[in-house]
């Protein structure tokens, strides 16, 4: 394996856990606010379906029915898929929030929905099978070209590591790392965080120091939804699917949940997690099975080791992954 | 809260109001695309109940009578088993080693040994999450999730490695004709009813009825099933009581993983006759929804699991005949069931029960 295959290899991993570090910081607001979210995925899915099918209505022509937009219908597919993820994690609050619901029943049945309406709703508007058209140029998220990256290039090593796996991928895969930094201070150097992470260990300490549960959860789930609506997007702009197929997500909702497990609900593991996970996934589709001299590893094992991880994790075997202490549980104000 | 309401309404007025509000939902789905949602309703029920489609439908409630009844049972000891569909397809191994085993003279040995394999497959499926919970208090939701996917993964490798038939798509051998379960159409032939003979109803049928019987037994007529409950109401008070909480978790799972793992004999076993890819195709998950709408009755769960049998049925028809409705149709209802049945249940419980204390209130 020389140089430029490992390279290869890294830069799809990149591009392969952008998704899952951007559901995965998603979970982690949420549930460290205490409220599980087992419906990743379909937020998800949900957004990737909305932001293709509206990018693609936005750069129509006028006369087939569309906006006609010949610049930046990539953002208002963005925007739309935010919503919907948002849409969905409002009901998911609603539920457990204000409902007091079970919160793990609600996830699954947002997974259902949005499996199934992305399907019925997509067939029924393109007509296509259930995917969206194809989308080009202005309607997608293109890979940026960092500065310095073509003439950097010629430098052995770091130039060649600089342009051919820093530079070179779209907004939302910056977005995403960025936001491993951004979620770290939220939740550790402001108010709000610490406000955030009291409610999910102890609610009832948070309501007798006079703040708001249920705002505080509400605002958690909200940030939950516009970071798997960016995740969703990413998926159906930015990555070379370039459109909605029917259940994109193929379990990305629950890799990025069992990266959070990984993680222990922090944020910086968390980038180590996802892009753990996404490096398997991109080295089970470069080789279909892996001979590592003893004997072979079939694909199938790579695909699955998230979740053998995850289990092993959990186990506790290798390091407790310990969950927010008020995770699932509605809070009931004492009279 | 429960309290406030009497038994008819909370086992049937609620359910009921839930359901109604799903469908309610589903259909403004269906106006949204522009379609007429009563038009897809009458045929959904036509395309249930056609001489060949009630076969279908009867074949996919047999599927779901044991899903349901799997989520039902470890919902007793309040433990959420998403892990249906993965026991359900190691399930299907079991079974098909089973029936590949030998040359079996006659399909009643076949079944009896099919069952046991599959429900030793879907119990050991099971187990895992189960012990981890017990001991490692390893959260049960996520380790069936992650043994739903993990075991996608061992089918994969299986049906395109050591069980594959030579031959190109990934599926074992079909299975000898001895393994050949009796359908509906050859148990009623016996009596001279002339039932549709390509559905693919079988004896599975029966073996569910039965064990919707024998899980009401073990839930309200035995020991054990007093610990799950008791267990399920609060599991402090269970350890008081000196009811082990390992040994619960474990019977309720494994009890749970066996059931799931018996809808093999209905899939695999009954209706293609050898283990191809995806041979659950969800009924795993539709468990949840109709252990939620059959309140973890065995009775309800017939109902509900009916129901959801005439949906699946109704579904397929609904996409023939209505181009504009893809089949994702019943993922949607099923959503939404599990939703308004699950978790916004509060949503119809509160104002029912306020309406109910005016009205005793009116009375005193």
């Amino acid at each position: 394996m020389d140089f430029m295959t490992v390279l290869q290899i890294l830069d799809s991993a990149m591009r392969l856990s952008a998704p899952l570090l951007l559901a995965c910081l998603a979970g982690l607001f949420s549930e460290r606010a205490g409220i599980f979210d087992i419906g990743l995925e379909g937020k998800m899915l949900a957004g990737a379906f909305v932001a293709a099918a509206m990018s693609a209505t936005a750069a129509m022509p006028i006369e087939q029915g569309g906006w006609g937009m010949s610049w930046g219908a990539a953002w208002v597919g963005l925007f739309f898929g935010i919503l919907m993820s948002v849409v969905l994690s409002l009901v998911h609050g609603l539920a457990s929030i204000t409902l007091r619901g079970n919160q793990l029943i609600s996830g699954v049945a947002i997974n259902f929905f949005a499996a199934g309406t992305t399907v019925l709703i997509g067939q029924n508007w393109f007509r296509m099978g259930g995917q969206t058209p194809q989308l080009r140029g202005h309607s997608r998220f293109e890979a940026i070209t960092l500065p310095g990256a073509e003439s950097l290039g010629a430098v052995p090593v770091v130039g060649t590591i600089y342009e051919q796996l820093i530079s070179g991928h779209n907004l939302l895969v910056y977005v995403a790392l960025a936001m491993v930094p951004l979620t770290w201070w939220i939740l550790n150097r402001t108010r709000f965080g610490l406000h955030l992470r009291a409610v999910g260990e102890n609610p009832a300490a948070v309501d007798t120091a006079g703040l708001n549960v249920v705002r505080l959860r509400y605002s958690a789930v909200i940030i939950c939804g516009i970071l798997c609506g960016m995740a969703g997007a990413y998926l159906s702009l930015g990555t070379s699917a370039a459109g909605f197929l029917k259940d994109m997500t193929a379990g990305k909702g629950f890799i990025a949940l069992a990266a959070l497990i990984f993680a222990k609900w922090r944020p910086v593991p968390a980038l180590g997690a996802c892009f753990l996970f996404g490096l398997l996934d991109a080295i089970a589709n470069r080789y279909q099975s892996l001979d590592i001299g003893l004997f072979v590893v079939p694909v199938q094992f790579m695909q699955a080791l998230p979740y053998i991880l995850t289990v092993v994790i959990l186990a506790g075997f290798v390091g407790k992954a310990i969950p927010p202490k008020a995770g699932g549980e509605p809070y009931v104000k004492e009279r | 809260m429960n309290r406030t309401l009497p038994r008819w309404a909370d086992i049937i007025l609620i359910p009921l109001l839930n359901l109604a509000l799903a469908i309610l939902v589903a259909g403004l789905v269906v106006l949204f695309i522009g379609e007429d949602p009563l038009r897809a309703m009458t045929l959904i029920i036509q395309g249930a109940f056609t001489p060949n489609g009630i076969g279908f439908t009867l074949y996919y409630t047999t599927n779901f009578i044991f899903t349901g009844l799997a989520v039902a049972v470890a919902f007793h000891a309040r433990l959420f088993n998403i892990g249906g569909e993965g026991q359900a397809a190691m399930a299907g191994v079991g079974v098909a080693l089973v029936c590949l085993a030998f040359d079996w003279p006659h399909w009643s040995l076949a079944l009896l040994a099919a069952m046991a394999g599959g429900m030793l497959f879907g119990a050991g499926w099971a187990a895992i999450p189960a012990y981890l919970q017990a001991k490692r208090g390893s959260h049960i939701v996520i380790t069936t999730i992650m043994f739903n996917l993990i075991a996608a993964s061992i089918i994969n490798f299986l049906l395109v490695g050591p069980m594959q038939a030579p031959g190109s798509s990934p599926e074992t051998r079909s299975f000898p004709d001895g393994a050949s379960l009796p359908t509906l159409h050859d148990m009623l032939g016996v009596i001279g009813v002339n039932f549709d003979r390509h559905a693919p109803v079988n004896i599975s049928l029966f073996v569910a009825l039965i064990a919707c019987v024998l899980v009401w037994l073990l839930i309200w007529k035995s020991r054990i099933g007093y610990e799950i409950r008791a267990f399920g109401h609060s599991d402090k008070a269970a350890v008081y009581a000196g009811i082990s909480p390992l040994k619960i978790t474990m019977i309720a799972m494994l009890i749970s993983g066996a059931l799931a793992g018996l809808m093999a004999i209905n899939t695999v076993m009954g209706e293609a006759e050898r283990l191809v890819l995806d041979a659950v195709q969800g009924a795993g998950f539709v468990g949840i929804a109709v252990a939620l709408m059959g309140r973890n009755h065995p009775l309800g769960v017939v109902l509900a699991a009916f129901l959801f049998g005439i949906l699946y049925q109704g579904g397929s028809e609904l996409a023939f005949e209505m181009p504009g409705i893809s089949r994702e149709m019943i993922v949607v209802i099923q959503g939404l069931v599990i939703l308004f049945t699950g978790s916004l249940e509060n949503l119809v419980r509160i104002p029912v029960s306020k309406l109910f204390l005016r009205f005793r209130k009116g009375d005193a």
